[in-house]
């Protein structure tokens, strides 16, 4: 990059792009289709939310991105771009040297994630000798620095500290030190906060928050919680059994939702509702990703279904600034999306 | 004693197992204190103790909801736990719609047990995994004496009652369910001794949102129908609010505030409530928090703090919150509108500068 332009090309162009990505589990009995047509791309220094229950497929789609899924039982298809890497090309070889220094992932459970039989600092720095090399000390060092950044009161103790004597919060913190320990570009987050309590959450997502910023990091943040989403995102995209139903900018999405699915996620929250009235809860259950129903995948459930809802995948509606919902219903109007109630354009 | 909401009396007065009269609170808790020790050295000595639940007083009307709020470690699964009687106590009362439980005289555990169920977080590792689900449910009364075609019928009767279709579900393995259609299962068990005072201890965390909502409505709809009164242990403030009477805000083994659940949202009056309350999410990127209401971790409860347990997290802390623990007064005072707190702030002459005087 030596002049102005190559630069310029490269900050309007996506760092991860993904394209029609599909991931299916193929086993004797049945073929589980987890992901079904997922096409993204997120800049530096972007994070992205990806909302949805269990079995939407968002943890799926983000261990795609580092292929830890076991190769031999899982058929991925379409094109991940990670900056220059074509992933689904690389070597493994390559892909091991990858995972932790280009993109890194935390994980949902901390205690799960680290190793009960060694130290904090080991472990940190393990992750820096493997990746960058230096002597046992300077790993050492680098490893009391992370647990600085992540703002762990005093760390020079915690680093001796094995995994079952921090709390909850900490050693969150500890493993979001190991995943910025080789000061990736991307870092994958599956539900860092979820198991956390809510003043400890709080923390942690205004710690990611400010430390993407500081260290110019793109970020997916998987979670099935919107407030979190509202707190971290800078798009959304709503994941329902393996396809995005409404992607856009946070506040379009959370505060103009076009998606029925949206929607509802957002009624039957039962944040500031009416204690007198039932909550407004989504019947049903998500479809069984073994037999995908040919049409809108939420068709099932959804209280404004209309026949061709049951025909065909509905089509992508885009507006402006990008804000998509996968509906029939969905339309545009003055540039926004519009939800058309009374479902005239969907005869 | 004040008067009892019309609402709760008419609910009580239909119960045939009503014994103390609709003004008689479901439940009273006197003084309930758990240290759990820690042993160490050659000879296992008491090195030191945990104060999980330490002094914590309270009541439960009939036919409400008391919500139960805090951070984890503030003893309130422990609480849950101490009622079930499924970890002794070392201290207090527990009283059951006017008569004591356990001890000489008071309401044996076998009965407690009747009239007290529990439902727990973990909607799969609490249902046996060798079990149809039809035998989990018919078990307890099975246990309880009953004839095995009428536990069975009893079981079908009520996974109709759970929106579970005993058919379809009555012969399944837990690990062949889903997460809420397993909570629901547990829901049912909870109920199958037609037990009155249900607790729910995180009862709907591990849900999705969409499946929580049919949870709580679910659990809206049993109370009604089954005349039950729930204690509802939960982190999540939002949920709180929406299915409680009371709310009953705990900090490292003690009760902080208690009160009506509007004025707990709407006028907090401990510092940790309000924190506490902060910490919700909103909905709206465009509001979001830059500094982290409360800092840090609770501090152990192995040495809580001298005086005031929340005085190192408290941006109001003063002398005096050093020294003097605050009480919480009247907290067996019968009435279901008082709101208080144990705070040197809401208490006059108590030495704290923003105290009335």
């Amino acid at each position: 990059m030596n002049d102005m332009t190559s630069i310029d090309v490269a900050a309007a162009e996506p760092f991860l792009s993904v394209e029609d990505l599909r991931v299916r589990f193929v086993s004797r009995e049945a073929t589980v289709r987890a992901v079904n047509g997922v096409s993204f791309g997120l800049r530096r220094g972007q994070v992205l939310c990806v909302i949805g229950e269990s079995g939407s497929g968002k943890s799926v789609m983000m261990r795609s991105l580092l292929r830890l899924h076991p190769k031999k039982r899982t058929v991925i298809e379409g094109r991940i771009r990670v900056g220059e890497h074509d992933i689904g090309a690389l070597s493994d070889r390559s892909m091991i040297r990858l995972r932790g220094a280009l993109m890194s992932m935390v994980f949902q459970e901390p205690m799960t994630a680290l190793d009960p039989l060694y130290t904090v600092g080991d472990q940190i720095a393990e992750t820096v000798l493997r990746h960058e090399g230096g002597s046992r000390k300077q790993a050492f060092e680098r490893a009391l620095e992370l647990l600085d950044l992540v703002r762990v009161p005093s760390p020079e103790r915690r680093l001796k500290a094995f995994p079952h004597e921090l709390s909850g919060g900490l050693r969150q913190r500890a493993v979001i030190a190991m995943a910025l320990s080789c000061r990736p570009s991307l870092l994958l987050a599956d539900e860092p906060t979820t198991a956390l309590d809510a003043s400890v959450q709080i923390q942690v997502l205004v710690l990611l928050r400010k430390l993407q910023r500081e260290l110019g990091m793109s970020m997916i943040f998987v979670t099935h919680d919107l407030g979190v989403a509202a707190q971290i995102a800078d798009q959304v995209a709503v994941m329902y059994a393996g396809r995005i139903v409404e992607y856009g900018e946070a506040a379009d999405v959370l505060l103009n939702p076009q998606h029925p699915y949206t929607r509802a996620m957002l009624a039957a929250t039962a944040k500031d509702q009416d204690r007198s009235r039932p909550l407004e809860a989504i019947g049903g259950a998500p479809p069984d990703l073994r037999h995908l129903p040919d049409g809108c995948s939420f068709a099932a459930r959804c209280k404004y279904v209309v026949a061709p809802c049951q025909v065909g995948a509905p089509p992508e509606v885009v507006a402006a600034r990008g804000h998509m919902a996968r509906c029939v219903r969905a339309a545009v109007a003055a540039g926004d999306l519009a939800f058309d109630e009374a479902g005239v354009t969907a005869r | 004693m004040s008067e009892t909401p019309a609402s709760l009396r008419r609910l009580a007065a239909q119960d045939p197992r009503d014994r103390g009269g609709p003004a008689q609170p479901m439940l009273i808790v006197q003084g309930l204190r758990k240290y759990f020790p820690i042993r160490a050295g050659l000879l296992n000595r008491r090195v030191a103790e945990v104060k999980a639940v330490d002094d914590v007083s309270f009541f439960v009307m009939k036919g409400e909801t008391l919500g139960i709020v805090g951070e984890s470690g503030c003893g309130k699964s422990t609480l849950a736990r101490l009622l079930m009687h499924l970890t002794p106590k070392d201290e207090g009362a527990v009283i059951l719609d006017g008569e004591a439980v356990g001890g000489a005289g008071g309401v044996p555990l076998d009965g407690l047990r009747r009239s007290l169920q529990m439902v727990f977080q973990d909607s799969s590792s609490s249902l046996n995994p060798r079990l149809p689900i039809e035998q989990s449910i018919a078990y307890g009364p099975r246990v309880q004496g009953a004839r095995p075609k009428a536990a069975r019928a009893r079981a079908r009767a009520l996974m109709e009652k759970v929106g579970l279709n005993p058919t379809l579900f009555g012969p399944r393995y837990p690990h062949e369910m889903s997460g809420g259609q397993k909570q629901r299962v547990n829901i049912a068990r909870a109920l199958s001794l037609d037990p009155r005072l249900l607790i729910l201890d995180e009862a709907v965390s591990a849900l999705d949102k969409s499946v929580e909502a049919q949870v709580l409505n679910l659990l809206s709809d049993l109370k009604k129908q089954f005349n039950l009164t729930y204690i509802f242990i939960s982190h999540d403030l939002h949920v709180v609010r929406y299915i409680s009477d009371r709310v009953m805000v705990m900090y490292l083994g003690q009760v902080v505030e208690i009160g009506p659940s509007e004025s707990i949202y709407e006028a907090p009056k401990h510092p940790y409530t309000r924190a506490l309350l902060a910490c919700r999410l909103t909905m709206d990127p465009r509001e979001r928090v830059d500094a982290a209401p409360l800092a840090g971790d609770p501090p152990s409860p192995v040495r809580p703090p001298p005086g005031c347990r929340f005085h190192t997290r408290c941006a109001f802390a003063e002398d005096v919150c050093k020294r003097v623990a605050p009480r919480l007064d009247g907290a067996l005072e019968l009435s279901a509108e008082s709101h208080l707190a144990a705070c040197h702030m809401d208490k006059a002459g108590s030495g704290h500068s923003r105290a009335m005087h």
